[in-house]
C-alpha cells in the first residue's frame, strides 16, 4: 500500500465515516432515551435525502446549483424530516410505549417499511440525480486531490455533532434528556415533561440523519429509495462500536467504521464486493468481545 | 391489557378437544382433495401458501414462542435451498440425502449468529439477523459455487420409490406433507419441557432464570429449531423450482414471513397458518398494484401492531 493510497483511503474513510457518525448519533440518542432500536432511522436518512433533493431542485431555479442551494436544502430537509420523526414517534411509538418489547420492535419495523414503501411508490424505484455544481477546486497532497467540498463536508458533520454534544451536555433540555435516559419514571416525578423530551430527541436525531442524507446525496450525486437500508445497518454497527447510548461514542464509532471500511476494502482478500460482509463481521466480533463498545461503560454521560 | 399474553403451560387446555380437532381434520381433508378440483394456477398458489405455512410455523417458534425478533429468516431458507441445490446439481447427490446436510448447515449458521447475540438484549438479535440475511445474499451472489448473481440451475427433481416428483400437484402434496409434519413438530414442542421454557423466557426472562431455566440455551434452541425448519423448506423449494437465485431470498422475503406470523396471531398454530395463507395470497390480490405493493404490506403490518396486536385470530384463552 503506497502512501498515496493511504491518504486517499483516509479521505474516503473520513467522509463515509462522518455520514455513519451522523446517523449513528440519532440511533444512539433514541436508544438511550426510550431503549428502542429505531429501525426507521435508516429510512429517515433516505427521506432526508429526497426532501433535500426536492428543495434543491426548487431553490435551484433562483440560486443555481451551487453552495447556497445545498445549504437551503440541508436546512429545510433537517427541519421537515425532524418533524417527521416527531410525527412517527407520536403516532407509532408513543401508543406502544408500555407494550411488550417484541411488539415495539415490530412496530418500529412497520414504521420503517411504511417510509420505505412510500418512497418506492412515489419514486417508482428510480435513481434520481442530485446534480450539484460545487467545483473541483482543492488541495493536492502528493498525488491525492482533496476538494474543498470534501473538507467542508467533514467539517460540517463534525460541527453538527459538536453542536449536539454541547446541547446534550450544557443545556437544560440536554440535562432533561440525560435524566430521562437514566430513569423515565423518576424524571416524570421530578417535573420533567417526558413526552416533550422524547419528541425533542426524535426531532434532533431525525434532523441529523436528514442532514447526513442531504450531504450524502449531494456528494454521491444520486438518491434512491433503498439507500437507507444498508446505511441504517452500518450506522447501527457504528453505534455499537462506539458504545450505544453515548454521544461521543457514536461519533468515534462512525469515523472508525468509515476508516475500517475504506482500508478493509483495499485489502487484497476483501475487495469492494465483500465490504459489507467485512463490516458485518466487525459487528459480530464487537458483540462477542465488547458488547458495550469502546466508550460504552466508561462514559458516565449517557443519552 | 397487561404485558402477558401467553399463559404458562399449566393454564392451557388439554391437547385433544373435539372443538379443536374436528375443524383441523376438516381443513386437512379439504387440503387433501383440493388439487382434484382446482386448476393448475390455483394449485400453484396453494403450493406457495403451503410453503409459507411451513416457513411461518418455523419462524413462529422463534418469534411467537421464544419472543425473539428474527429479521433474516429467509437466510436459513437460502442456506437450505443452496446446500441442497449445490449438492444435487454439482455433486450429483441424492435429494433426500441433502436434507440432513442442509439441516446441519442451518444449525451451524444458527450457532454462529445466535450464540454471540442471544446473550445480549433481544433488540441486538433483530438487527444482527437483518445483517445476516443480507450477508447470506451477498455471499450467494459473489461465490462461484452458488452460481453468482444469475443463480444455480439444473437442480435435480427428487425421486421417491422410483416415482419422480414433476408436476405441480406432486409438489403440492410434498409441501402438504412437510406442512403437516411441521405443524406436528410445533404442536408437540409447544407442550414439551422445552416449549414451556420458551414461554417462561418470553413471559418474564428474569423469573425464568430464577426458576433455573438457562435462558441463553433456551433461546438458542428456539432459534436453531426455526433455522432447521426453514432449511428443510428450502431444500424442497429448490427441488420444486430447479433454479434458485440470490434474489429469491431478499429482506422482503423475511418480512413477508414475519408478516404471516404477526398477521394471524403470534404463538398460535391456527393463527399462523391463517396468516401464512393470507401472505401467499397477497401478491395475487395486489397483482395490479405495482410499486405500491410494499406500501400496502407495510401499512398492514403497522395497522395490525397498533390496532390488533394479538393478530386477526387471537388466542381466546388469554
Amino acid at each position: 500500500m503506497t502512501l498515496d493510497l493511504v491518504i486517499q483511503q483516509l479521505v474516503n474513510g473520513l467522509i463515509v465515516g462522518s455520514f455513519y457518525a451522523l446517523i449513528a448519533l440519532g440511533y444512539s440518542m433514541v436508544f438511550g432515551v426510550i431503549k428502542l432500536l429505531n429501525f426507521a432511522h435508516g429510512d429517515i436518512y433516505m427521506n432526508g435525502a429526497f426532501v433535500g433533493l426536492v428543495v434543491f431542485s426548487f431553490v435551484g431555479i433562483w440560486v443555481g446549483n451551487g453552495w447556497l442551494g445545498v445549504v437551503c436544502a440541508l436546512l429545510v430537509s433537517m427541519l421537515a424530516v425532524g418533524l417527521l420523526g416527531v410525527v412517527i414517534e407520536r403516532f407509532a411509538y408513543r401508543p406502544m410505549r408500555n407494550a411488550p418489547r417484541l411488539s415495539i420492535l415490530i412496530t418500529a419495523l412497520g414504521a420503517s417499511m411504511v417510509l420505505n414503501g412510500t418512497a418506492l411508490a412515489l419514486t417508482g424505484g428510480k435513481h434520481y440525480a442530485f446534480n450539484t455544481d460545487l467545483g473541483f477546486a482543492g488541495v493536492d497532497i502528493s498525488t491525492v486531490h482533496i476538494t474543498y467540498t470534501q473538507m467542508v463536508l467533514v467539517a460540517a458533520s463534525i460541527s453538527l455533532m459538536a453542536g449536539m454534544q454541547a446541547f446534550v451536555s450544557r443545556t437544560m433540555y440536554g440535562k432533561a434528556m440525560r435524566a430521562v435516559s437514566i430513569d423515565m419514571g423518576a424524571s416524570r416525578l421530578m417535573g420533567i415533561d417526558v413526552d416533550r423530551v422524547i419528541a425533542l430527541t426524535f426531532f434532533m436525531g431525525s434532523a441529523l440523519a436528514a442532514g447526513g442524507g442531504v450531504m450524502a446525496g449531494a456528494y454521491y450525486g444520486s438518491v434512491h429509495f433503498f439507500m437507507g437500508f444498508i446505511m441504517g445497518l452500518k450506522a447501527f454497527t457504528a453505534a455499537v462500536i462506539g458504545g450505544i447510548g453515548s454521544v461521543p461514542g457514536a461519533m468515534l464509532g462512525g469515523l472508525l467504521l468509515g476508516l475500517l471500511e475504506a482500508f478493509g476494502s483495499s485489502l487484497p482478500f476483501v475487495g469492494s464486493e465483500w465490504r459489507d460482509v467485512f463490516v458485518f463481521g466487525t459487528l459480530i466480533l464487537f458483540l462477542v468481545f465488547k458488547p458495550t463498545g469502546i466508550l460504552g461503560r466508561s462514559v458516565v454521560e449517557r443519552v | 391489557m397487561t404485558e402477558a399474553r401467553i399463559l404458562p403451560a399449566a393454564a392451557q387446555p388439554r391437547l385433544m378437544r373435539w372443538s379443536v380437532v374436528l375443524p383441523a381434520l376438516a381443513a386437512v381433508a379439504c387440503a387433501l382433495v383440493l388439487p382434484q378440483f382446482a386448476n393448475a394456477y390455483v394449485t400453484e398458489v396453494a403450493t406457495t401458501a403451503l410453503l409459507y405455512v411451513v416457513l411461518c410455523l418455523g419462524l413462529n417458534i422463534v418469534v411467537g414462542y421464544a419472543g425473539l425478533l428474527d429479521l433474516g429468516y429467509a437466510a436459513f431458507f437460502a442456506v437450505g435451498a443452496y446446500t441442497s441445490g449445490i449438492l444435487t446439481a454439482e455433486f450429483g447427490l441424492n435429494f433426500w440425502l441433502t436434507i440432513p446436510v442442509a439441516m446441519a448447515a442451518a444449525c451451524v449458521a444458527g450457532i454462529i449468529i445466535g450464540a454471540p447475540t442471544l446473550r445480549l438484549r433481544s433488540d441486538y438479535l433483530a438487527i444482527v439477523t437483518l445483517g445476516f440475511g443480507e450477508i447470506v445474499r451477498i455471499i450467494a451472489r459473489n461465490l462461484d459455487i452458488t452460481g453468482g448473481a444469475s443463480g444455480l440451475i439444473g437442480i435435480e427433481r427428487p425421486e421417491i420409490f422410483g416415482f419422480k416428483l414433476m408436476q405441480v400437484q406432486h409438489f403440492y402434496y410434498a409441501f402438504l406433507v412437510l406442512a403437516l409434519l411441521t405443524a406436528f413438530v410445533c404442536l408437540s414442542v409447544e407442550r414439551s419441557r422445552m416449549g414451556r421454557a420458551w414461554f417462561y423466557v418470553r413471559y418474564d426472562e428474569d423469573a425464568a432464570a430464577g426458576i433455573g431455566i438457562n435462558r441463553v440455551s433456551a433461546k438458542l434452541q428456539a432459534y436453531m429449531m426455526g433455522a432447521v425448519i426453514a432449511s428443510v423448506a428450502g431444500c424442497l423449494y429448490a427441488a420444486k423450482m430447479t433454479a434458485i437465485s440470490p434474489e429469491s431470498f431478499t429482506f422482503n422475503q423475511s418480512l413477508l414471513i414475519l408478516l404471516g406470523v404477526v398477521l394471524g396471531g403470534m404463538g398460535r398454530i391456527p393463527g399462523v397458518v391463517l396468516g401464512a395463507i393470507l401472505v401467499a395470497l397477497l401478491p395475487e390480490v395486489l397483482r395490479g398494484a405495482g410499486t405500491y405493493r410494499p406500501l400496502v404490506t407495510a401499512v398492514a403490518l403497522l395497522a395490525i401492531m397498533l390496532f390488533r396486536p394479538n393478530g386477526l385470530w387471537p388466542d381466546k384463552r388469554v
